[in-house]
């Protein structure tokens, strides 16, 4: 690191204010040439803002900001980018439709009498992602041919090709899977040696410790502190994110033996279910106040296997018994009726209803097991809402705040509220904690084993080994669309689910 | 090798060979240049005007003044030669620069008031239509030498075919038209809006003034397809071209752009209005049919494109997983 050059971007006294809301205090910020500097905070904590009002999305109030000893004035993304400011989203804002080479190119094509150069374009696309980004690939085809780690390169290199100064990544790893992050990385690092700034942001505190340099941590809006990596331990970087001890979050009960339960009661049996496809035939027996965690990789097969239990695709085979009873659930409306919820991994598409207040997203499932004829009573509404605010801890508690200015983790919770109030036998939970901050996490998991503690069943679907173990009785382990073994007890141990995920 | 993208556009051309085809077998006289030459001639201020509606769509949107656009380019030019007795040459510039400023204001609309182009452009729609009556309810016939020369100018081309000043036009248009779509910033950054307007504005790229030029270019081709329907006509009239934008619209489907924006080509269109032109050939020569088979069979090519359509987007989403 060559801290002797000075920072490249200095952010001094940064104030933001939202109507009824703070989003930055007085934060600084300073990014250095040839550094991965991590901006950590819980949801809410003003990384999206702060990202957005360097990027030009937001002017900022108050404040300064510097680049190369000059200050400067962002007023729109286009502006940031001719500044040297470039940022890679998480879901990659570029166009599909386009090729390869134009998306890298496009406002800044080569041209001739303002003909646009293709072979010139397509041949400089190819050297520029051979040369900086290692990647060989075909830069005529359209973007939407590619993975999204592909496409997240692509988006790098268009940062690079603007003579990026400052390169912010915004949760780019979320939706990669290992050797892909590998890849990242790599790139990153190179583009480190070359003297680029990359701010990075992300949830998986491995990644922070692999890749940065520096740490600047932010919570609720405020500046908390800026450190070395190297100097920072993991459990003080979790403390000062969420603002109190860690010891809180290692008090949740860790394994809880299935033999402390009486498991008279089967609420959900599935035998030899499968859909060609989707996922093999396989046995799961879920029992009353049971929490069942699926464990697997992204793509084993998770997410099919729910669907099916809450008949959102149809099976092909096998028997599918609720209550004792042999049903055939053809529909989610059907799993409703038997009492069965599901909480989708996609939340933003699958869940919540934006432009809905936090009330009405709430009562939304119980109206409609009632029927829209039978209409529920403001009053009988806001008594809901109040409820269940205060039961999961929703924040801010507000019935009637619009849903799409909650942060990730409420959101999460309203969803888990609307499911509950239609007190289901068996919660489905795809994914509940993913794009959340730690505290909320904690909470989540809280809530899912006291829910279980009161009868109700869980299926919890997560891609955080740790977070499975720590919640469920019993775990049914996928590889490659298949329920390769379900574990219970003392077989329950990292190591052991790790040896079943991967097989051999 | 045939790249898969160019697949709707091959689909296209090989339907309306079929049907030229079939044309052929089936009747005498229908297999001769002069019968391709003649589409061209009838469709020329279609072609013209389904050109500015590929932009139009490519980028997202969807423009349906075009019909009421060209009725009112009659009128105005009608009125203009006929009546007040100006000369073309300042009539057609004019009616050129109506139409375009016509284009941009309902492209401005829809960007700044941020109003669904359906609804703007409807709007326009009435607007225009309602302005041909404001001029005349009757129609006016043009006997204006300059207008009645180039209706009636045939270039001769080797073989005894011939075909009119406005198909030249056409022409240039779709030429002109495809090297403004792949050639041109402006061009790309109509398909990047179709794509992405969100990706195309984090990306820098001018959405505003790009969304306006292309209901500017939309505006500019509906005048020039007036015009060439004024030379076509020799008339105008406030119920020329009713429903003409549907057409253009069904040109364009039929040529493989899709609805949803950010995918298409201009050259997919003018087969796309050569196809209907195939088909109202066919009906013309059954003699026996009204000509309203046109609408059942262009109804259910739609039906077909769309599907296909999908089919393709479906496939190509299944790929990226």
């Amino acid at each position: 690191m060559k801290k002797e050059q000075g920072p490249i971007l200095t952010m001094s006294g940064i104030h933001k204010r939202f109507p009824g809301v703070k989003a930055l205090t007085d934060v600084s910020f300073r990014l250095f040439p040839g550094e991965v500097h991590a901006l950590m905070g819980e949801n809410g904590a003003g990384k999206s803002t702060l990202i957005k009002v360097l990027t030009g999305v937001y002017a900022i109030d108050s404040g300064e900001i510097e680049l190369s000893g000059k200050t400067v004035h962002i007023g729109s993304p286009q502006e940031a980018q001719l500044a040297g400011i470039s940022t890679v989203y998480q879901e990659v804002n570029l166009c599909p439709n386009l090729s390869v080479s134009e998306n890298i190119f496009i406002g800044r094509e080569p041209r001739r009498l303002g003909k646009i150069r293709w072979k010139q374009m397509h041949a400089e696309a190819k050297k520029l992602l051979e040369d900086r980004l290692q990647l060989h690939i075909d830069v005529t085809k359209p973007l939407h041919s590619y993975s999204v780690a592909v496409q997240q390169l692509i988006a790098i290199a268009r940062s690079l090709n603007i003579s990026a100064k400052v390169l912010i990544l915004d949760e780019p790893t979320s939706s990669l899977d290992r050797n892909e992050v590998k890849q990242l990385f790599q790139v990153m690092n190179n583009l480190k040696a070359e003297g680029l700034a990359i701010l990075f942001v992300t949830h998986f505190l491995d990644q922070v410790y692999e890749i940065s340099d520096r740490i600047t941590i932010l919570r609720g809006g405020e500046f908390i502190g800026e450190y070395a990596a190297s100097e920072l331990s993991r459990i003080e970087l979790v403390s000062k994110m969420i603002g109190k001890a860690f010891v809180e979050l290692d008090q949740l009960p860790k394994v809880r033996g299935t033999a402390s339960k009486e498991l008279s009661d089967v609420t959900a049996e599935a035998v030899q279910l499968g859909r060609k496809g989707a996922i093999e035939p396989f046995d799961l027996r879920i029992h009353k106040g049971e929490v069942v965690g699926l464990a697997g990789l992204l793509g084993s097969g998770r997410t099919e296997l729910a669907r099916l239990l809450f008949g959102a695709d149809r099976s092909d085979e096998g028997i599918l018994s609720v209550h004792g009873a042999t049903k055939a659930i053809g529909s989610p409306r059907q799993a409703i009726d038997h009492g069965i919820a599901f909480c989708s991994e996609n939340r933003k598409t699958e869940g919540i209803i934006e432009e809905l207040t936090v009330r009405e997203n709430i009562v939304l499932a119980l109206q409609a097991s009632r029927g829209w004829f039978k209409t529920i009573s403001r009053k009988k509404q806001d008594e809901i809402a109040d409820e269940y605010i205060k039961a999961i801890n929703i924040n801010p508690p507000n019935p009637e705040h619009l849903v799409k200015n909650l942060s990730g983790g409420n959101q999460q919770k309203v969803i888990l509220a609307r499911w509950l109030l239609t007190e289901p036998k068996l919660l489905i939970l795809d994914e509940p904690t993913r794009g959340i901050d730690v505290g909320a996490k904690a909470e989540i998991q809280k809530l899912v084993l006291s829910l279980s503690d009161k009868g109700m069943s869980v299926l919890f679907i997560s891609s955080e080994l740790e977070e499975v173990l720590r919640v469920s009785d019993k775990i049914a382990v996928l590889r490659d669309r298949n329920v390769v073994k379900v574990m219970t007890d003392d077989e329950l141990s990292q190591q052991q689910v790790m040896q079943a995920i991967a097989g051999g | 090798m045939l790249k898969k993208q160019y697949l709707p556009i091959v689909i296209t051309v090989c339907l309306l060979g079929l049907m030229f085809a079939a044309g052929s077998f089936r009747y005498t006289g229908f297999f001769s240049l002069q019968v391709l030459f003649n589409l061209l001639i009838d469709n020329a201020f279609l072609v013209v005007a389904a050109v500015g509606m590929t932009f139009v769509i490519v980028s997202g949107g969807i423009d349906l003044s075009v019909g009421s656009m060209i009725a009112l380019t009659t009128m105005i030019s009608a009125t203009l030669v006929q009546q007040q007795g100006w000369p073309p040459a300042v009539v057609i510039p004019l009616v050129l620069l109506i139409g375009s400023l016509f284009g941009s204001a309902m492209g401005a609309i829809i960007h700044y008031f941020k109003i669904q182009p359906f609804i703007a452009t409807l709007a326009g729609m009435f607007l225009a239509r309602g302005l041909c009556y404001v001029i005349s309810i009757n129609t006016i016939t043009i006997d204006n030498s300059f207008y009645t020369s180039v209706a009636q100018t045939k270039i001769m081309l080797p073989g005894g075919h011939f075909i009119s000043i406005s198909v030249i036009i056409a022409l240039l248009v779709v030429i002109g038209a495809i090297y403004l779509a792949h050639y041109t910033r402006f061009g790309r950054n109509t398909y990047a809006i179709g794509g992405s307007e969100q990706s195309a504005l984090l990306m820098g790229l001018p959405v505003a003034r790009t969304k306006i030029l292309v209901y500017t270019f939309s505006g500019f081709c509906s005048a020039l397809a007036g015009v060439v329907f004024t030379f076509y006509m020799l008339s105008g009239y406030g119920l020329h071209a009713v429903g003409l934008e549907l057409d253009a619209i069904a040109a364009v489907v039929i040529g493989g752009t899709l609805l949803t924006g950010g995918f298409g080509y201009v050259l997919g269109t003018f087969f796309g209005v050569m196809i209907q032109g195939v088909i109202q050939t066919i009906i013309s020569f059954e003699g026996t049919l009204s000509s309203w088979w046109t609408k059942i069979v262009i109804g259910l090519l739609l039906f077909l494109f769309i599907v296909f359509q999908r089919l393709l987007s479906a496939r190509r989403s299944v790929h990226k997983i």
